[in-house]
């Protein structure tokens, strides 16, 4: 066994109201410069819709992840010295276009505009050439604009549906959406990581975030294309490439990444995993429907006094221990099992798990009116948004998975409801706890970690023991830049 | 006079300009250590120049320098004239594409707005040099026949002299003006080497095939690993 730390995320979606609040934080703390414009770290999509970059679930175009051959785990781009074959041109680069030209207006012309019986205007003009342009695509171009043809239909998850499902979806009166947030999912099995030739690309051992050093990397654009979810993005003004470095220098200070911090819905969860570093290269093998419970299985318990015992062996600090003891994410991932990881069918082992969005599921015809359990139950194969596109989201397609998650949330929905409003009889609260298999406790637990919680147990950032990160004797001046104090020159061309 | 500094001094100063900046770019900015790349703001063009430009001039440099190591192994080589005819048909060929491929790149970085924005003024000086270097080349070979022979007794001998230092510029003061052009553009090129996107030939990520996908960076040894 090799325990390792990971810090994991939870995304809520239910309680996820689509605001970019997420997305800005990011935008103004890391990528507000030349070259990242068209950058988000963190973006928020709507569901069904086609994303950014556009259709990026979209594999056979993209080639990013990973896929079995043989016995073996190989990129789904190719072998390595395919690779480095392609390395003059890579096929599977996507280009500007797939996300977006930056845009501005020259706002100039509305003052300086000569007197004249039309209204002066701002023109747009590119970010790249600063030339006049059509804006044909920008940051979140199909927000909101599920059951739209151009973008909900050309949903690769919707795409895979049955006629009768898509119809299910966009029929107009059930017309629903929902918002996916999307940061880097530091990975246990990294497809950016596997893919660049430079060896640019790690995990940190310590958390387990992944970072591109950025004086090791050659701007080869391999982990573009690795990346199946399309979170590593090219600088195309200094030629390397950046990622969500998961805000570590902030971490590292205690405090919680700005996309964290900032969420308006605070939808979002923080903390520690202990793992099994040797079972990642068995797990990501599995068969696609397998693939989010043998995820969820690698995952230790530390509360286990053997895994413990194990834990400080390998180097684990105590204090990150108890930080795990205490990981919301642990709760919902494995106590609970309401939090999935999105699309494992791409193998690389994503840990930012996702409680999946209830509401929309459940409102379906005669809006407002509460069900019993007996109709939740037997009606989720005819929800507004039909399991098979959200199986194909959170669960390689296995819908036993997904509706086993929402049995819970029904469940929670149902004792709370009963808490509360008081309408409910108790043996359909008992019902539904059976049929989810949780007890009233979790649900307790379930629904204050949802609804009542503060900050500081929502995102329980470990300690990062910098201080015992340099071995005592040596002179902390030489690690200056190993150590996170950051590069002291401008990231921009020079030569 | 002139032909001394050309071929007597400058390939020096080439050399210790490439070694000593080249090693003070590495050392002090190895960020901007990158092919710069623009495929990301323009992809089609890019395949038709780049993958036949780097496949045939890797070729045509590794001709290049077998005949410069091993002049004598080169000659007998090409002794036979079935392999004369092969490998300098082989040679212009492989020339040919290079002009087309370089053409192309340059065209793609005129006519694009979004790849002519990242465009430095060292990068059109880059491309004007390997386009002449290219052209000249073919030139020669076209018309100075056979190049892949008298390669070897003079070009081969000019350079082993400057290795020995003890440059025995007679080899290049006599030949025709295309292949001085094509000797000096070749060191001017070496020259502009550290101080252009050029430095990406040496970072060739070959061992990218012999290491583990995953890569885990620690902050210490841990103890009990």
């Amino acid at each position: 066994m090799n325990i390792r730390a990971q810090v994991s995320t939870v995304f809520h979606l239910d309680k996820c109201i689509g605001c970019h609040t997420c997305s800005v934080a990011c935008k103004n703390l890391w990528t507000d410069r030349k070259g990242a414009e068209y950058m988000w770290w963190n973006n928020v999509e709507t569901k069904p819709g086609t994303g950014y970059p556009t259709k990026w679930e979209d594999q056979e175009q993209y080639k990013g992840g990973w896929e079995r051959s043989g016995s073996q785990l190989q990129l789904k781009m190719g072998g390595k010295a395919s690779s480095l074959g392609k390395i003059f041109h890579n096929p599977d680069l996507p280009t500007m276009d797939d996300y977006y030209e930056p845009f501005t207006f020259k706002y100039a012309d509305l003052t300086n505009a000569p007197a004249g019986k039309d209204q002066p205007t701002a023109r747009p003009v590119s970010m790249v050439s600063g030339k006049p342009m059509k804006i044909e695509a920008g940051p979140n171009w199909d927000d909101d604009l599920s059951g739209s043809n151009i973008y909900a239909a050309n949903d690769p998850g919707v795409v895979q549906l049955s006629e009768e499902e898509q119809q299910q979806l966009f029929a107009i009166e059930k017309m629903v959406f929902f918002h996916l947030p999307r940061i880097c999912n530091h990975c246990l099995n990294a497809g950016c990581v596997g893919s660049c030739p430079s060896g640019a690309i790690y995990k940190r051992g310590e958390d387990g975030i992944v970072l591109i050093n950025q004086d090791k990397c050659r701007g080869w654009r391999m982990c573009v294309s690795g990346c199946p979810y399309k979170k590593t993005y090219y600088g195309w003004t200094t030629g390397k490439s950046e990622k969500c470095i998961l805000c570590y220098p902030r971490q590292e200070a205690g405090e919680a990444p700005a996309c964290f911090h900032s969420c308006v819905g605070r939808i979002r969860y923080l903390g520690v995993l202990l793992y099994d570093a040797d079972q990642i290269e068995a797990v990501a093998m599995k068969e696609d429907s397998e693939l989010a419970a043998a995820q969820r299985e690698m995952i230790l318990d530390p509360h286990d006094p053997q895994i413990q015992k194990a834990a400080l062996k390998a180097g684990i600090a105590e204090e990150v221990l108890a930080a795990a003891q205490a990981s919301p994410v642990y709760k919902f991932v494995k106590e609970w099992g309401i939090a999935l990881p999105l699309h494992p069918e791409f193998r690389t082992l994503p840990m930012l798990f996702y409680v999946p969005p209830l509401l929309p599921v459940l409102s379906m015809e005669n809006q407002g009116s509460q069900k019993m359990a007996e109709d939740f139950f037997t009606t989720l194969e005819n929800a507004r948004l039909p399991m098979r596109y959200l199986a194909g989201l959170f669960a390689g397609g296995n819908e036993e998975e997904v509706k086993a998650v929402y049995r819970r949330l029904i469940a929670v929905r149902i004792q709370r409801r009963s808490a509360t409003v008081g309408d409910m009889d108790e043996a359909e609260v008992v019902k539904a706890r059976e049929i989810a298999k949780v007890s009233s406790e979790q649900i307790e637990a379930i629904y204050r970690m949802t609804a009542l919680t503060h900050i500081k147990q929502r995102i329980v950032v470990p300690p990062m023991l910098r201080d015992r990160a340099i071995e005592a004797g040596i002179d902390p001046e030489t690690y200056k830049q190993e150590m996170g104090f950051g590069k002291r020159q401008a990231p921009k061309r020079r030569w | 006079m002139i032909d001394m500094i050309l071929f007597g001094v400058f390939p020096y100063v080439a050399v210790a300009l490439a070694v000593a900046v080249g090693i003070y770019r590495y050392c002090f900015d190895r960020y901007s250590w990158s092919s710069q790349s623009s495929q990301f703001l323009e992809s089609k063009a890019l395949f038709w120049g780049s993958v036949p430009w780097h496949y045939a001039i890797l070729l045509i440099l590794l001709a290049h320098l077998l005949a410069f190591l091993f002049p004598s192994a080169w000659g007998a080589l090409l002794g036979e004239p079935g392999r004369l005819y092969f490998l300098e048909v082989t040679g212009i060929a492989l020339g040919v594409t290079t002009i087309l491929a370089m053409l192309v790149l340059i065209f793609r970085r005129a006519a694009n707005d979004r790849v002519c924005a990242v465009t430095s003024k060292v990068d059109w000086a880059l491309l004007i040099a390997l386009l002449i270097q290219v052209t000249s080349g073919v030139y020669i070979a076209v018309t100075l026949r056979w190049g892949g022979f008298w390669y070897v007794h003079t070009v081969s001998p000019w350079l082993w002299s400057l290795v020995g230092f003890s440059p025995k510029i007679q080899y290049l003061a006599e030949m025709p003006f295309i292949v001085k052009l094509h000797a000096f553009n070749a060191f001017f090129l070496l020259a502009l080497f550290p101080f252009s996107r050029l430095v990406h030939v040496v970072s060739v990520p070959l061992s990218y095939i012999s290491r583990p996908y995953q890569v885990v960076v620690w902050y210490r040894q841990r103890s009990g690993n």
